[in-house]
């Protein structure tokens, strides 16, 4: 046992690379999505998010006495819709089904779930990782309601434990949610992290595309749970699974994995034994803490929903619901990368700056290809990063940045004066037209004013000028710089040291 | 106009006959039977809540309607006694439970608002055993109903209280629901017409659900047309109910003005008879039997074998589907709060609340329903109920390819005295025997009364049964019974009433 010591005598966590080298990890995903309707899953309550507290209610979500639900075609659709982009079978006959439980936050201290009749199963998902293919089959797809949410006030933790009072909103309660469910996901080895993002990550621009939720992580309209379990390697048997839940970022999921990975290790390396449990994430840490125990299970007591009739999509519908399925990513990156002309390392930046809907988007608006991506894997990343936002939360659109590329290509702009007209637009100025108005950003393009600042340059650089007019064409450089600056930068540098030249080695 | 005791004799058919021809008016109408709850309720218990004013503000807008030349439905300006298990937006709703004393919904339900729409004047809110368990009212957390035929005796139930009323004259018709008899049991014992609908042809929403694959709202009434005409108010396709039936509302009007029963077809179930039946109930039975025979009825006798199981399937579907709906009853959001010291738990306050605020027989089938449901048992209780239920329905369906109506005794006895069955669970889940075959395959069936026993002069229920939204026919049968004994009797069937149920005693006592 020579890295024994290399890791705590006590079970600590084992560094990920040694825990790597003696278990093999399997993994599983259970992610929820809130779907995008208009209105709640079986009532005509809005759906939205950030309203005042218990604002968004009626009786039907509120669980009131008497209340019935009503299923909402719109979600049905949705989850069909997802499905098929996923490769699923449809259920042609299916029923909704109540999971029994108490807590404070489940107005009728039942859910309206799918059992044992998902509405889709069996069907997976590519997922590249470095340019790796992995295949993660799909489980299940079915739909339910969501649940309120609890705010636990006092205590440290913001859990219940500890807290003084807990207060309930129930606006979230009732919104459709879709949970995907993977199958266990064996064989990915030291990428099982990676894999783990990679598929939340390909998942979530999925449902983007088929435009069913606005995918959120942050606003909690994607959640995921993580299972993860490790084995000897060689081992025939899997290891126990734990299941990790409140992962709500793609950084998040591959830290989960790992940090389980390194404390499973730990804990058998101790000759201890995983517990079947819930474990919390804790964003701080990038670690887990143990919740409750899954050996004590609940029983749900599931059984069909009498309030509601069993749903049972017309295979026309199904058809319709396909032959109208959007490009889905994994197709549009193949094209956009063909048309694009881009590496897969190329791709694989652009994806993981989260810019290939905004280059297309600018590509769309009439941008060159290579030029929208300099500006959104460059400039613009670096605006993002000072301002600690996402690419997309720039408060500049593609459509945008196409027409500061346009003004560049027609001369109207140099690249310092697009910077500042980009400077305008993230500050609130208006469009970039606006922005070159109301700044004076145009390129000088009055011969008269450009032939007169060259002129000048020369007169107070005549050394420079003799050089050359003998020859040495690099040293024109110095001159540009000196109109350049004449000019506060509008001119456009190439057209100035056209004019230098022109005038030195002709005059 | 007409002295109180005789506008409350007449039948709502006539009541809305004389608000329509200007002879009474609808405020007239309901402050006599205001006044007569207020002079009996004392002893009968039948209501919950009375609510006075508002029953005279819809009486006035009938009023106004007709002053004004608009047109008036079939019931404008009647009263109803409406079972508290419907939600009120202007009258608390409880179920009968002290788990939901004074709680005040803020949304009608369909029934609820479908009568105000029809110009039904609401009385107020009728007593019910507990969460609609129970055949008798005693288990209402607010004390029981009486029998207006003999007040030491039950009105039966769940729908007791809106039976009591009815029977006692205090309105002349009441809305109860049926899970495993709640209508038609109460309408039998107190010499009633009640009908369950075709499951899903009324609407539940806003009723406070028991089972909700069984639980069906219904008419209680004095004539065979009087509930025709209620049940019609009632019924149609509702979207916020999805379990509500999309179909056109069968024609049960015409069928109770159309008494004619010659070349139908009725079978006698074989398996509703014989032992635990009183004798006097078979004798009625099989009198009006021979009744219908000779109104040229073709009788035959059918066997459906598996209603023998009725009950035990019934008592493992209502009390799993209860455990799960009455599960919301948790002092977190309304209703009764137990234990909130400030220190004490989300999960103890829940306990607590629940301990204090549900009666025994409430806890009872939510402890039965947990048990059927859990993991391990479900198979060989729920899973197994549902699919003996299927025989259940299969025998039906042989049963209705031969007749066009089944019969049966509606209930085995007469009423029987409060607190002779308080203790005894299985005696009182028998009074369901013959009632809970149709709440399981969903039909329609009617009680209508058939007499008294000769050993205690109590009322005796007949029970008609048809397939799924085949309602009329009840009504065709029950209206051919109806015409032929009170023809016989030369009388309305209540006009036999003692106690309470006779209004002339009570109105010649107040003298």
């Amino acid at each position: 046992m020579t890295q024994s010591a290399a890791r705590p005598a006590d079970g600590g966590p084992v560094p990920f690379e040694l825990a790597i080298a003696r278990y093999e990890p399997v993994i599983g995903l259970e992610t929820h999505v809130e779907l995008g309707t208009v209105t709640k899953m079986f009532c005509g309550s809005p759906v939205t998010f950030g309203a005042e507290p218990n604002s968004v209610v009626c009786p039907v979500c509120l669980g009131l006495p008497g209340s019935l639900p009503v299923i909402n075609k719109t979600a049905i659709e949705y989850t069909i819709r997802i499905g098929l982009a996923l490769n699923c079978s449809i259920a042609s006959w299916c029923r909704f089904a109540r999971k029994n439980y108490f807590y404070p936050d489940m107005p009728k201290n039942f859910q309206i779930s799918q059992y044992d009749e998902p509405l889709c199963t069996d069907g997976f998902l590519q997922v590249d990782v470095g340019g790796q293919e992995f295949t993660v089959g799909i489980e299940r797809v079915h739909l339910e309601e969501d649940t309120g949410k609890s705010l636990h006030v006092g205590g440290s933790t913001g859990r219940i434990h500890g807290a003084d009072h807990s207060l309930v909103d129930y606006n979230r309660a009732g919104i459709p949610l879709v949970e995907v469910v993977t199958r266990p996901i064996p064989g990915t080895g030291a990428q099982a992290p990676e894999v783990a993002r990679a598929y939340v990550s390909e998942l979530r621009d999925l449902l983007r595309a088929l435009a069913v939720s606005d995918v959120r992580m942050e606003q909690g309209s994607l959640r995921c749970d993580v299972n993860t379990s490790i084995a000897p390697a060689g081992s025939a048997q899997w290891g126990t699974r734990t299941e990790t839940k409140n992962v709500n970022s793609l950084r998040s999921v591959e830290r989960a994995v790992r940090s389980e990975i390194e404390r499973q290790a730990g804990v058998l390396d101790a000759g201890g034994r995983v517990i079947q449990e819930t474990r919390h994430f804790q964003e701080t840490s990038g670690t887990t803490t143990s919740g409750r125990s899954k050996e004590e299970a609940q029983d749900y007591r599931y059984f069909p929903e009498p309030d509601l009739v069993p749903v049972a999509p017309s295979p026309q519908w199904v058809a319709e619901i396909k032959a109208a399925l959007p490009e889905l990513p994994a197709a549009r990156r193949v094209r956009l990368q063909a048309q694009w002309g881009l590496s897969d390392l190329d791709m694989t930046a652009l994806r993981n700056a989260g810019a290939l809907d905004l280059v297309a988007r600018t590509v769309e608006a009439g941008a060159a290809p290579d030029q929208a991506r300099n500006w959104w894997l460059e400039e613009l990343s670096r605006r993002a990063n000072d301002a600690g936002v996402e690419l997309a939360e720039l408060p500049v659109s593609p459509e945008q940045v196409a027409t500061v590329i346009g003004l560049i290509q027609a001369g109207k702009l140099n690249n310092k004066l697009a910077r500042q007209v980009v400077d305008g637009v993230l500050a609130g100025e208006g469009s970039p037209q606006q922005v070159v108005a109301a700044r004076g950003l145009a390129v000088v393009t009055d011969p008269g004013v450009l032939s007169a600042a060259v002129d000048e340059a020369i007169a107070a650089n005549p050394d420079v000028a003799a050089k050359i007019a003998d020859g040495k064409v690099a040293a024109a450089g110095a001159l540009v710089g000196v109109v350049m600056k004449a000019t506060n930068g509008q001119a456009d540098p190439a057209s100035v040291r056209e004019l230098i030249l022109q005038r030195c080695l002709t005059g | 106009m007409a002295a109180a005791t005789e506008l409350l004799m007449l039948t709502a058919a006539q009541m809305a006959a004389a608000v329509a021809d200007g002879q009474v008016s609808a405020v007239e109408l309901t402050r006599a039977h205001l006044d007569r709850i207020e002079a009996t309720d004392v002893k009968l218990h039948a209501f919950l809540h009375v609510s006075a004013e508002s029953a005279l503000a819809a009486a006035r807008v009938v009023d106004d309607r007709r002053a004004a030349g608009e047109p008036l439905g079939p019931l404008a300006g009647v009263p109803v006694a409406l079972k508290d298990v419907f939600t009120t937006a202007d009258m608390p709703t409880t179920c009968g439970s002290a788990i939901l004393a004074g709680w005040q919904p803020p949304y009608d339900a369909t029934v609820t608002r479908r009568l105000r729409e029809a110009g039904v004047v609401i009385l107020g809110k009728t007593n019910m055993d507990e969460f609609a368990m129970g055949s008798s009212t005693e288990n209402s957390a607010f004390g029981p109903s009486r029998n207006p035929w003999d007040l030491s005796r039950v009105p039966g139930g769940s729908s007791g209280g809106s039976a009591a009323a009815v029977a006692a004259y205090q309105a002349p018709l009441g809305i109860g629901t049926d899970t495993g008899g709640s209508i038609r049991q109460p309408a039998s014992v107190c010499g009633l017409v009640g009908v369950k609908p075709t499951y899903g042809g009324s609407s539940r929403f806003g009723l406070v659900a028991f089972a909700s694959s069984l639980d069906t709202p219904g008419p209680l009434g004095r004539t065979v047309l009087d509930a025709a005409l209620l049940h019609a108010a009632i019924s149609g396709h509702d979207p916020y109910d999805s379990t509500s039936l999309d179909a056109p509302v069968p024609g049960v009007v015409a069928a109770a003005r159309n008494a004619d029963v010659a070349g139908l077809r009725v079978g006698v179930v074989a398996e509703l008879s014989g032992e635990g039946y009183a004798p006097g109930v078979l004798t009625r039975f099989n009198e009006t039997v021979e009744l219908l025979e000779s109104l040229g009825a073709k009788v035959t006798e059918v066997s459906c074998p598996h209603f023998s199981y009725a009950l035990p399937v019934y008592y493992l579907i209502a009390p799993s589907e209860c455990s799960s709906n009455l599960a919301r009853f948790d002092a977190m959001r309304y209703g009764l709060r137990i234990g909130d010291d400030g220190e004490a738990s989300a999960e103890d306050v829940m306990s607590m609340t629940r301990a204090a605020g549900f009666g025994a027989e409430v806890k009872r089938r939510i402890m039965l329903g947990t048990y059927a449901l859990s993991s391990g048992y479900y198979d060989a209780y729920y899973g197994k109920a549902q699919q003996v239920r299927t025989l259940i329905i299969r025998d039906f369906d042989a049963a209705f390819e031969q007749v066009d109506v089944l019969v049966s005794p509606t209930t085995p006895t007469t009423a029987f005295p409060i607190g002779e069955r308080a203790d005894d669970p299985m005696a009182m889940y028998l009074a369901d025997l013959c009632t809970i075959p149709s709440d399981l395959a969903g039909n329609a069936a009617m009680s209508v009364p058939c007499g008294l026993a000769p050993e205690d002069g109590l009322p005796v229920g007949f029970q008609i049964m048809a397939p799924v939204l085949a309602d009329d026919r009840l009504y065709r049968v029950g209206a051919a019974v109806e015409a032929a004994l009170d023809t016989r009797r030369g009388q309305p069937f209540l006009s036999q009433a003692r106690g309470l149920a006779g209004v002339n005693e009570t109105a010649e006592a107040q003298r």
